[in-house]
């Protein structure tokens, strides 16, 4: 039992990087039913972001104040390269077919993670401890974190923040508009574009801020570490119904705990602990033969 | 107010609109009629920027507006109900018009003509929290005619808003499209249902295969043989 809770909180840990990171995939593609395969790039952006802030700007103390800072930094920074990397790769071919889309997000993909690789070699760096780490126990014998629980009150944080800006603000009704019908939107006056980009601004910044958070956790970061967490929130995306932002969260926390309850539980019913990447993919297959549209997603009706 | 000068429009290949000239004056209901795929949509789209002509260009209050961003129209005083609703399902009907009033960030006067919305379709007000996607085809179109008007339009585009509709719901429809009118609203108005379209307009243009093929003053243009056969059923 307490092996159970102790796995369960670690998957959950993982789990709420995995919806943070599925959040920016499914806005995108309720915008513009686009798979924007660079998003998982921009979570390994977001850690080195913070790794610069932190070493160039702090070499202090660990302090939550540092810790903030470096969050909302990267999370600045991450959206700034977000909107650009809309301005120039896909608003240009987002005129032709969406496979074009598509193919340029998947060379955008490899164009971050090379240009890494060449700007900060492929050595692993270790990212600077910010807040003092120290472990609690929790429900008897079960361990956590204080970097658990900034994970998770972190990402709270910014799920409920999402919330209010998607369905009170402006800018989100406009949003929400604009997935359902562009051309309407743009009848109403929406400068679709900058909706469009403030999309890819949200989403860029809540991957950054997994980066960050998952460097307080597991410091070691490198330029490839995106592609794998990358791949494992879209399936958490789609797992949840694409588009579908609660669904996105959901599809996170279920892969997240399935994983490490597969590491470990695994062992005991013939399933070994190395197959922990396999298991997402296990569980999405599984979900799609019997929900197409993902647990949370409605039909999904094709845009003509 | 509006005028197109010799505007052609294609898809691809194909030639949607050839040599289209109209005019709306200031004050006026024009109707344009004709038969499915005429180039009424068509025409309606390059208005508002949605399609690009090929050649000639789009005036509106003296200034040349083909080529511009839809969204750039809706200050200058445009707004359209398109075709097919377009009514966001995913929205309440009150984040709906508070879409149509986008532009705008006077909240007074939101929510003033919201409520001259709910006075003009006042099913919208019984619905006002429901998702717009429940909506019946006639309950849609009503939000989308008092979704366009929040944006304080000079000029505004109906796009068939009688389709697909049931006799007694297009008579309120009308009778809708008369009201605005009185408020000084400019309308240009494409339909299929010539009948009503000649009966609530003051000049119409027909429509046949992307040319316009006739017109003249609404009144004389519903007494016209050629219409009363080819549009009216006569």
């Amino acid at each position: 039992m307490d092996t159970f809770v102790q796995q369960l909180i670690n998957g959950l840990t993982i789990g709420s990087i995995y919806a943070l990171i599925a959040l920016g995939y499914t806005m995108v593609y309720g915008i513009l039913r686009l798979i924007n395969f660079a998003h998982g790039d921009i979570y390994m952006v977001g850690a080195y972001a913070g790794f610069l802030l932190a070493t160039l700007v702090f070499n202090s103390e660990p302090s939550i104040f540092a810790f903030v800072i470096v969050l909302l930094g990267s999370m600045a920074i991450a959206a700034a390269i977000g909107m650009a990397i809309e301005r120039f790769a896909y608003r240009p071919v987002r005129k032709y077919s969406r496979m074009t889309t598509l193919i340029t997000a998947i060379g955008m993909s490899l164009f971050i993670e090379y240009l890494f690789v060449f700007i900060f070699s492929g050595t692993p760096r270790s990212f600077p401890q910010l807040i003092q780490n120290d472990n609690y126990t929790i429900f008897g014998s079960a361990t956590i974190s204080a970097s658990q629980m900034l994970i998770f009150a972190v990402s709270i944080l910014l799920m409920i923040t999402l919330q209010y800006i998607i369905f009170k603000t402006k800018i989100g009704k406009a949003m929400r508009a604009v997935s359902f019908n562009i051309n309407s939107a743009k009848l109403m006056g929406i400068n679709t574009d900058f909706v469009i980009a403030f999309t890819f601004a949200i989403g860029s910044a809540l991957a950054a801020a997994g980066g960050v958070l998952t460097a307080q956790y597991n410091p070691k970061i490198e330029p490839l570490m995106g592609i794998i967490i990358g791949l494992k929130a879209f399936v958490a995306a789609v797992l949840g119904g694409i588009g579908n932002i609660p669904g996105a969260v959901l599809g996170g926390l279920l892969i997240g705990a399935a994983e490490t309850l597969v590491v470990g539980y695994g062992n005991s019913i013939g399933i070994p602990s190395t197959y922990r990447d396999a298991v997402a993919f296990a569980i999405l297959i599984l979900v799609l033969l019997i929900r197409p549209a993902g647990l949370l997603g409605t039909n999904v009706q094709e845009k003509v | 107010m509006l005028t197109l000068e010799n505007v052609s429009v294609s898809y691809g290949a194909i030639e949607a609109l050839t040599d289209i000239s109209l005019t709306v004056n200031q004050g006026e209901v024009v109707t344009l009629i004709g038969a499915n795929g005429a180039g009424k949509t068509t025409t309606l789209r390059t208005i508002t920027g949605l399609l690009e002509p090929k050649n000639g260009r789009v005036v509106y209050e003296g200034k040349t507006i083909s080529g511009m961003a839809t969204h750039r129209l809706v200050p200058m005083g445009i707004a359209m109900s398109p075709e097919g609703r377009g009514v966001f399902a995913n929205l309440s009907v009150r984040e709906n018009l508070e879409m149509g009033a986008y532009i705008r960030n006077d909240k007074k006067g939101i929510a003033d003509d919201m409520e001259r919305a709910f006075t003009l379709f006042p099913r919208m007000k019984e619905r006002e929290q429901q998702k717009a996607g429940t909506l019946s085809g006639g309950e849609q179109q009503m939000l989308a005619m008092g979704r366009a008007l929040m944006s304080r339009p000079r000029l505004l585009l109906l796009d068939e808003p009688s389709l697909g509709l049931a006799p007694l719901v297009v008579h309120s429809i009308f009778e809708a499209i008369d009201e605005i009118r009185s408020e000084g609203t400019t309308i240009l108005l494409v339909e299929q249902n010539a009948n009503a379209a000649l009966q609530h307009s003051d000049r119409a243009y027909v429509m046949e295969t992307g040319r316009i093929v006739m017109e003249g003053d609404s009144k004389q243009l519903a007494a016209d043989p050629r219409v009363k056969e080819a549009y009216l059923g006569e």
